[in-house]
């Protein structure tokens, strides 16, 4: 299936902003982290089209993935 | 009764007269200092039904306990009076350095009375206080009303707070400034300023702030700090990308404000992105007084440089008006900061003239100036200038978008609650912070209760942006606690990383008194009822508790909130119930009595 990862902030930094990635059914963001190599416990807010979700959450095909690390404001 | 230092300074512009007088313990006490004890005074001393620019009207310009120590963040004041954009109280925080430098002077706060009769500006260098004339400052815009009080105090270690000539001019979104970028933008307080014919008070101090138990306040500062450190917000993510990283979150929750609130979903983010500035114009970050969090930015476009854009402006100026172009934004934001101009509502309201614009309520012959289409990067800049000069349209425009609406039958196309334009959070995917807008005592305002925290950032706990459980709750909380924050002197962005037991532990080793988590709380519900029994007063009822049509009726077309609107048929009476409001929102007689107000 095809998901489409979205970096922000320092995620960026030695990677990407944006990407169309492969994976096997079912794979969870949790793995999707292990590949990218951005440990779970860095990420801060994660969204699936635009929800915020856990770790565990299991993607579909065609779902975009938002990962951020701890970033704030107003 | 240490950390505050115990006097207020009140000045009579109508009379040339200047008074001392001792604070108040017990209410200072009562409400904390800043935005509670000026509150507090403002009640007891003005009829709330009263103009805004009259001068029967005050302007208090208030620390708190904690300005002015070592705590971090210890750099805010606050002006609260009468605002003349909302009708309702005002308080508008603003951080820098003027705060610390009044208390070091020996004052918690300055209290402006009456009317000047010609334009003036006041200056304090500790004792001495006098009223000068300002003739030759009138018109001057903030950069170079500071430059020349600089050099005529010859004391480039001086604290400037000025207005601008959107304040001299009365428009009801002037802000006060001070250190030439720092605001206490919002609600207009920057015209009751100029008002008084009230130009600038510049504030030279040499004493120092005491606490009660200098020790015990040294070990729990340790403790702050460690935690603002360690936080990811305030450790990290603020310093390096400032507010403006917010943009691509907001956007990716499909609740980034673009095009006066037509949609959710800004398709050029990334553009305007605190990525982007980081990358592009960040010259250095600019923070303020004994500030670890260090948010503000320092950017140049061109050849315009100075403060900001924070986020809220760096939407207002790009999504809101459909703008890509970052240059254009900081330009834009400049001229706010120069002419004295609230950005959020100057950029807000140049959003809805460009709705107006192409629905063809304004018409083309009407405008001196650039369409006012959006996407048109060329109309935020002029059209800001012509706001701050108050030239042609420019003048309609900076009486703000509610106003500017109303003159053409459609007042439902200006996106304010209370007539104060919205900031950056479509509450349609928000929902605890559409409660919060819709209660907000001063109007729409991100800042009374930031929902944004738990509900997209997941601080300190995540909630379902979506979900109605407990928000009328959350919403509560949020607005008590920030209430004592900004009554302490504390920047509202150590929330991020410290709860109501720090600030307990802060102001009892400050002030000497006995504070606990629970009395932190309860006193920031009892400012924000005196806030509201202030606009009861005022007129407001429970009608104005409400959000523009299109928010409540409208769904988001696109995006990841698609779908949605504010559900506050269901939130508002729940969110009454939780405050102790009877049905109408009037506290009842219990709540005051528990809260000490009766
Ligand atoms: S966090 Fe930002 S606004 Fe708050 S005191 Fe620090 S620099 Fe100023």
């Amino acid at each position: 299936m095809k998901i489409l990862v979205k970096l922000f902030a320092t995620f960026r930094d030695n990677r990407f902003v944006k990407q169309e990635m492969e994976f096997p059914d079912d794979t969870t963001v949790k793995e999707v982290l292990a590949v990218l190599a951005i440990p779970d416990e860095e990420v801060a807010i994660l969204m699936v089209n635009g929800r915020n979700e856990e770790v565990d959450h299991p993607l579909k095909d065609g779902d975009t993935l938002s990962l951020f690390p701890p970033v704030g404001g107003g | 009764m240490k950390a505050y230092v115990g006097t207020v300074l009140r000045i009579n512009l109508s009379t040339k007269t200047i008074t001392k007088e001792a604070i108040d313990a017990e209410m200072a006490q009562k409400f904390v200092g800043g935005r509670g004890l000026a509150t507090y005074m403002l009640s007891q001393e003005i009829d709330p039904t009263i103009d805004a620019l009259s001068p029967e009207n005050k302007v208090f310009i208030a620390t708190g306990p904690l300005t002015g120590t070592n705590a971090p963040t210890s750099g805010r004041y606050m002006v609260v009076t009468k605002a003349p954009l909302t009708g309702t109280i005002a308080c508008s925080n603003s951080g820098g350095y003027w705060g610390p430098e009044l208390k070091n002077a020996g004052y918690d706060m300055v209290v402006l009375e009456g009317k000047a009769e010609k334009p003036v500006y006041i200056t304090i260098i500790d004792d001495e206080v006098e009223i000068k004339d300002a003739d030759h400052l009138w018109g001057k815009k903030v950069n170079d009303t500071t430059d020349t009080l600089l050099e005529e105090m010859g004391d480039q270690k001086a604290r400037v707070l000025c207005i601008g000539p959107a304040g001299e001019q009365l428009s009801p979104i002037a802000a006060v400034m001070n250190e030439r970028f720092r605001a206490a933008g919002r609600s207009g307080v920057g015209a009751v300023v100029g008002s008084k014919n009230v130009k600038a008070i510049v504030v030279r101090g040499s004493k120092k702030v005491e606490v009660a138990d200098s020790e015990k306040m040294r070990d729990i500062l340790k403790g702050a700090m460690a935690k603002i450190r360690e936080n990811g917000v305030t450790g990290q993510g603020l310093p390096k990308y400032g507010t403006a990283v917010l943009v691509n979150i907001i956007n990716e929750s499909g609740v980034f404000p673009t095009r006066n609130f037509q949609t959710g979903v800004f398709e050029e983010a990334e553009e305007v992105s605190g990525e982007t500035l980081e990358a592009k114009y960040l010259v250095k970050r600019d923070p303020c007084y004994r500030c670890p969090i260090a948010c503000g930015r320092y950017c140049k476009a061109d050849d315009m440089e100075g403060g900001g854009p924070e986020y809220e402006t760096l939407w207002a100026y790009s999504a809101d008006c459909g703008i890509s172009d970052l240059k254009a934004v900081i330009k834009a934001n400049h001229l706010c900061n120069d002419y004295g101009l609230d950005t959020i509502s100057a950029g807000c309201t140049i959003a809805c003239a460009m709705e107006l614009f192409e629905k063809g309520y304004i018409k083309a012959e009407e405008i001196d100036g650039p369409e006012l289409n959006f996407g048109n990067a060329d109309a935020i800049v002029e059209w800001t200038r012509k706001m701050g000069e108050g030239e042609g349209f420019g003048a309609k425009l900076a009486q703000g978008s509610y106003r500017l609406a109303e003159s053409y039958g459609v007042p439902e196309l200006s996106m304010t609650v209370k007539k104060q334009e919205l900031p950056a959070y479509d509450p349609r995917g928000i929902q605890g912070q559409g409660v919060q807008y819709a209660t907000s005592n001063r109007g729409g305002c991100h800042v009374r209760g930031y929902l944004i925290s738990p509900e997209i950032l997941g601080i300190p706990e995540k909630l379902d942006r979506l979900s109605l459980e407990n928000k009328p709750q959350w919403a509560k909380i949020f607005q008590d606690l920030t209430a004592t924050i900004d009554a302490t002197g504390l920047c509202l962005f150590t929330s991020f990383a410290l709860g109501a037991q720090d600030y307990a532990d802060m102001l009892s080793a400050a002030t000497g008194q006995e504070w606990t988590a629970d009395s932190v709380l309860e006193a920031g519900d009892r400012i924000y009822n005196i806030e509201r029994i202030f606009n009861l007063k005022a007129g407001f009822t429970k009608a104005d508790d409400t959000l523009p049509k299109r928010l409540l009726e409208e769904p988001i077309p696109e995006g990841p909130s698609k779908g949605w609107t504010t559900k506050l048929d269901e939130l508002l009476p729940l969110y009454y119930e939780v405050r102790g409001w009877d049905a109408e929102g009037v506290p009842t007689e219990e709540t005051l009595k528990k809260l000490g107000l009766k």
